[in-house]
C-alpha cells in the first residue's frame, strides 16, 4: 500500500524546491541591486523579474499552506518557533513587493523604493537563512507545542545558514542576470556569480561542518559504514557541479550557469534530506506523528495531482512569453 | 490582566489589525479585476477606443492594488500558524485542505497570469490577452469561494469527527464540509459586496471628473457603468444580505440578538431598535428608538413570534453587544445610501441629467469609500459576533492561541502597525494619485513599460496604437 503521508512530504518538499528555484534568484537580485548602476542597470535588473516575482512567491503560499494542510502539528509548532524570524520575513516581502509597483509610480522617490526593495529582499533571506538554521539545531517540543522562548532560533549557527542563504540567493540572481541581460550588466553579473560561487562554496562547507556536531544521528546519519559510500556521493557531486558551474560561466554562457547554480541548491537540499529524512520537525517529530489524518490527505492529493501540472504548464509558458533578453527600453 | 490574556488580546488586535488591511485590497481587486475584464471584453466585441482606455486606466490603478493585496495576504497565511497555533494543529485537518484548494486553484492562476495582464499585450495578442486578464478575473473568484468556504465552516462547523489528539477531522463527506450551512450565503453577499465596493470607486471617480469635464468619454462611461451597478446590485445585496441574516438566526441566534441588541428575550413580539446606546453592564439599550414588534417581523416574518434574547445565553458564550450593534448599523445605512444613489441614478437618466447634475456627483464622491467601509463594516459584524469561538461552539478563541510571550506578539503588532500604515498609506496615496488624472482618448499603458524583450517584434495592431 502506497503511504499518502510520504507522498505528501514529497509534495512538501517538492514545493520548497520549487520556492528556492524560483524565489531565489529574484530575491537575490534585491539583494545585489544597491551595486547596480542608478538608471538603465537597475530598471532592466527589475524588468527581468516584474512580471513573474508574484508567480514564484506563491511557491512560498504553497509549502506553508501545505504544512497546514498536509502536516498541521508541524505548522503549529514550527511558525510559534520561528516567531521573530517568520514575522520578519512577512514584513521584508511586504517592502519587496511593494517596490515592483511604487518605485514606477513615484519617481521623486525611487532610491527609497529601491532601498526598500533591497532592504525586503536582505530581510527576508536571511530571515529563511536563519528559519532553516534554527529548524536544524532543535527547537523545545512539549506535547502538541512549541515550549521554548521567543529568541530560541537565534544562535551563531542560525546566523550561519542566514548568510548562507543570502549568499546563495545573490548567486542565483547575479546568474539570472547573466542569463537575462547584455552588455555591461551582464559583465557585472558575470563578475559577481564568479566571487559568490566561491563564497556559496565556502559557506556550504561551513554550514555542512556545523551541522554534523549540532545532534549525533546527523553525524551517524552521514558517516557511518556503509551509509558513507552513498552519502559521501553528495559532496562529490557538489564538487563536480561546481566545476561544471565555472566552466560554463568561463565560456560565456548564457543560461547554463544559472542552471549549475541551482544544482548546486538542489545537492544542498539532498543533503538536507539526508540529515533529517523522515521527520518533519528534525529530531523532534517525524512525518507521520505530524500527518494529517487519511480523508484530508486523499482529498488534497486529487486536487494537487490534478492542478500542479496544469500550474507548471501555465507557469512556463509565462516564462516562455518573456523569453530572451531584457531590452532596455525594459518592460515593466 | 495575567500575561497569557495579554499575548491573547495582542493577538487578537494583531489578526483583527492585519485581516482588516489585507481585506480593502481584495475586496476591490475582485471586482476590478471582473471590471477589466468586462471592459476589454467589451473592447474586442465592439473596438471602441473608449473600452481600452479604460481597461489601460484601471490596469495602472489595479497593478498597485494587486500588490498590495498579495504581500498583505502572505501574511495572513502566516499568522494562522505564528498566533494561533492550537487552532491550527486542531482545525488544520479540515481548514488546510481548504486553504490548499484556494493556493492551487486560485492563488497560482492570479499571480501566474497577472504578468501577461500586465506587461504582456504586446507579446500574446489581443485575444490571449483577454484569456489572461479572464484567468486573473477567475482567480479572484474561485479564491473568495475557497476562503469563505473555511470562514463559514468555523461560523458554522459541520461534517466534523473529533479525533483521540482533538484534532478535528474530517467525516466522511467534504462536499457537506465546503458547502457548510453558511457558505452559500457568505459567499454570495461577499462576492455582491466586493461588486459594489468596485463599482462605487469607479463611480466616484468618474463623477470626480465629470464634476470637472462633464464632456470627457472615459469619465461619462465609467459613471454609467457604475451606476448600473449600483441600480442592480445594491437591491440584490439587500435581498442576499436579508437571506444571510435569516441564515445566522437559524445557526449563530447569539450573534443576532447582539445585532438587534436583544439583551431579553420578547415572548410577544420584539421591536427593532433602530438607534440606542447598548449598555451590557445593565443589560439593556438605552436612548432606544424602536419600532414595536419589527423585529419579529423581519426575522419570523410573523409581528407577535416570540425571539430569545441574549439572557438565554451563557454568561461565558455571548459575543460584546456594543460593536456588533454599530457595525451592523453602519453597514445597513451604506447598503441603503447605495440603493438611494441607484435610484437617483436612474431618475437622473430618465430625465437625461445622468452626466450633468453636479450634486449627484458629489454625492457619488463622497460615497466612493462607502464599499470599503460597509465590508469592513460586515466582516466586523461576523466576525465579533461569533465570538468568543474560532470554531463556532466548539474550539473557544482563549483555547486557541499560540504559546507566545506577550512582549513578542506585542512587538509583532507594533511593527505591523508601523509597516501597514507607512507602505500601505504610501499606496492608497499612488492610487489616489493615479485617480486623479482624468482619463484620456490616449490612454498610455503602464507608465515606463513598453513591454518589449530583445529580439521579438511586437505583433502589429496591437494595444501600441488607438483601436478604432
Amino acid at each position: 500500500m502506497i503511504d499518502l503521508t510520504v507522498i505528501w512530504a514529497i509534495i512538501i518538499g517538492f514545493a520548497i524546491v520549487a520556492y528556492v528555484v524560483m524565489d531565489g534568484f529574484d530575491l537575490g537580485i534585491g539583494i545585489l541591486f544597491p551595486f547596480f548602476k542608478v538608471g538603465k542597470d537597475r530598471d532592466t535588473a527589475m524588468n527581468s523579474i516584474a512580471p513573474v516575482w508574484d508567480g514564484n512567491e506563491t511557491w512560498l503560499v504553497m509549502g506553508v499552506g501545505g504544512l497546514l494542510a498536509a502536516f498541521p502539528l508541524a505548522y503549529a509548532i514550527i511558525l510559534p518557533a520561528l516567531y521573530a524570524p517568520m514575522i520578519a520575513m512577512l514584513l521584508g516581502l511586504v517592502f519587496r513587493g511593494v517596490a515592483f509597483e511604487f518605485r514606477w509610480r513615484d519617481p521623486a522617490h525611487r532610491a527609497f523604493w529601491d532601498r526598500a526593495f533591497t532592504t525586503g529582499s536582505a530581510v527576508a533571506t536571511f530571515a529563511q537563512g536563519v528559519a532553516l538554521g534554527a529548524l536544524l539545531q532543535g527547537i523545545t517540543v512539549e506535547g502538541r507545542a512549541y515550549a521554548g522562548g521567543w529568541w530560541e532560533w537565534l544562535s551563531p549557527f542560525s546566523v550561519l545558514t542566514g548568510i548562507g542563504l543570502m549568499v546563495g540567493y545573490a548567486l542565483l540572481g547575479a546568474c539570472w542576470l547573466n542569463w537575462k541581460t547584455e552588455d555591461a550588466l551582464q559583465r557585472q553579473a558575470v563578475t559577481y556569480a564568479g566571487r559568490l560561487g566561491i563564497a556559496l562554496l565556502l559557506m556550504i562547507l561551513a554550514i555542512s561542518l556545523a551541522t554534523l556536531t549540532l545532534e549525533a544521528r546527523y553525524l551517524d546519519r552521514w558517516l557511518s559504514f556503509p551509509g558513507v559510500l552513498a552519502t559521501a556521493q553528495v559532496p562529490l557531486a557538489t564538487l563536480i557541479v561546481t566545476f561544471l558551474f565555472y566552466r560554463a560561466l568561463r565560456r560565456g554562457r548564457d543560461a547554463q550557469p544559472f542552471f549549475w547554480a541551482l544544482a548546486l541548491f538542489g545537492l544542498c537540499l539532498v543533503g538536507l534530506g539526508v540529515s533529517i529524512w523522515p521527520d518533519v520537525i528534525p529530531a523532534r517529530v517525524s512525518i507521520w506523528e505530524a500527518a494529517s489524518p487519511h480523508r484530508s490527505q486523499v482529498f488534497m492529493l486529487v486536487g494537487a495531482s490534478i492542478m500542479i501540472p496544469i500550474i507548471l504548464a501555465y507557469t512556463a509558458w509565462s516564462y516562455w512569453v518573456f523569453r530572451g533578453k531584457v531590452g532596455h527600453d525594459g518592460y515593466h | 490582566m495575567i500575561e497569557q490574556e495579554w499575548a491573547i488580546v495582542l493577538a487578537r488586535i494583531q489578526f483583527a489589525f492585519t485581516v482588516s488591511f489585507h481585506f480593502l485590497f481584495p475586496a476591490f481587486s475582485i471586482g476590478l479585476a471582473s471590471y477589466l475584464a468586462v471592459l476589454e471584453g467589451l473592447w474586442l466585441k465592439t473596438g471602441k477606443g473608449v473600452y481600452a482606455n479604460l481597461y489601460r486606466y484601471w490596469l495602472k490603478i489595479f497593478a498597485v492594488v494587486f500588490a498590495m493585496g498579495v504581500v498583505s495576504g502572505i501574511v495572513m497565511s502566516y499568522q494562522f500558524g505564528t498566533n494561533w497555533s492550537v487552532f491550527s494543529d486542531k482545525a488544520g485537518p479540515i481548514i488546510g485542505p481548504l486553504m490548499a484548494y484556494e493556493v492551487l486553484t486560485a492563488f497560482f492562476l492570479e499571480a501566474g497570469f497577472l504578468g501577461v495582464m500586465l506587461f504582456g499585450i504586446n507579446k500574446v495578442g489581443r485575444k490571449l490577452h483577454f484569456v489572461a486578464t479572464l484567468a486573473v478575473a477567475v482567480g479572484t473568484f474561485i479564491s473568495a469561494f475557497w476562503i469563505l468556504s473555511v470562514n463559514s465552516w468555523m461560523q458554522t462547523p459541520v461534517g466534523y469527527e473529533i479525533g483521540a489528539n482533538g484534532q478535528f477531522l474530517p467525516g466522511d463527506s467534504w462536499w457537506t464540509i465546503v458547502f457548510n450551512p453558511s457558505f452559500p450565503y457568505r459567499l454570495v453577499h461577499t462576492l455582491l459586496a466586493a461588486y459594489l465596493t468596485t463599482a462605487f470607486i469607479v463611480g466616484a471617480v468618474g463623477a470626480w471628473h465629470l464634476l470637472k469635464d462633464r464632456a470627457n468619454e472615459g469619465a461619462r462611461k465609467m459613471f454609467s457603468m457604475a451606476m448600473w451597478m449600483a441600480v442592480v446590485v445594491a437591491p440584490l445585496q439587500i435581498v442576499a444580505g436579508d437571506f444571510h441574516g435569516l441564515n445566522t438566526l437559524e445557526h449563530q441566534p447569539a450573534k443576532v440578538m447582539a445585532i438587534e441588541g436583544h439583551y431579553q428575550s420578547h415572548p410577544d413580539g420584539a421591536p427593532l431598535i433602530l438607534f440606542g446606546i447598548p449598555n451590557s453592564a445593565e443589560q439593556r439599550v438605552d436612548y432606544a428608538v424602536q419600532i414595536p414588534k419589527a423585529s419579529s417581523l423581519i426575522l419570523k416574518h410573523d409581528p407577535d413570534a416570540p425571539l430569545a434574547g441574549l439572557d438565554t445565553i451563557p454568561e461565558a458564550d455571548r459575543p460584546p453587544v456594543g460593536i456588533v450593534f454599530w457595525a451592523f448599523r453602519i453597514m445597513v445605512g451604506i447598503g441603503f445610501a447605495m440603493l438611494g444613489i441607484g435610484l437617483w441614478s436612474l431618475f437622473a437618466r430618465w430625465r437625461g441629467r445622468l452626466y450633468d447634475w453636479p450634486l449627484l456627483h458629489r454625492f457619488a464622491v463622497v460615497m466612493g469609500p462607502s464599499g470599503l467601509i460597509a465590508v469592513l463594516a460586515g466582516w466586523v459584524v461576523t466576525e465579533v459576533g461569533r465570538q468568543p469561538f474560532t470554531v463556532y461552539g466548539l474550539l473557544r478563541t482563549a483555547e486557541s492561541a499560540s504559546p507566545l510571550d506577550a512582549p513578542a506578539v506585542a512587538a509583532s503588532l507594533a511593527a505591523f502597525v508601523v509597516v501597514y500604515f507607512a507602505v500601505f498609506g504610501m499606496g492608497i496615496w499612488y492610487l489616489l494619485h493615479l485617480m486623479k488624472k482624468p482619463p484620456q482618448a490616449h490612454e498610455p499603458a503602464l507608465e515606463d513599460a513598453p513591454i518589449r524583450t530583445a529580439g521579438i517584434t511586437p505583433a502589429p495592431a496591437v494595444l501600441e496604437g488607438e483601436p478604432a
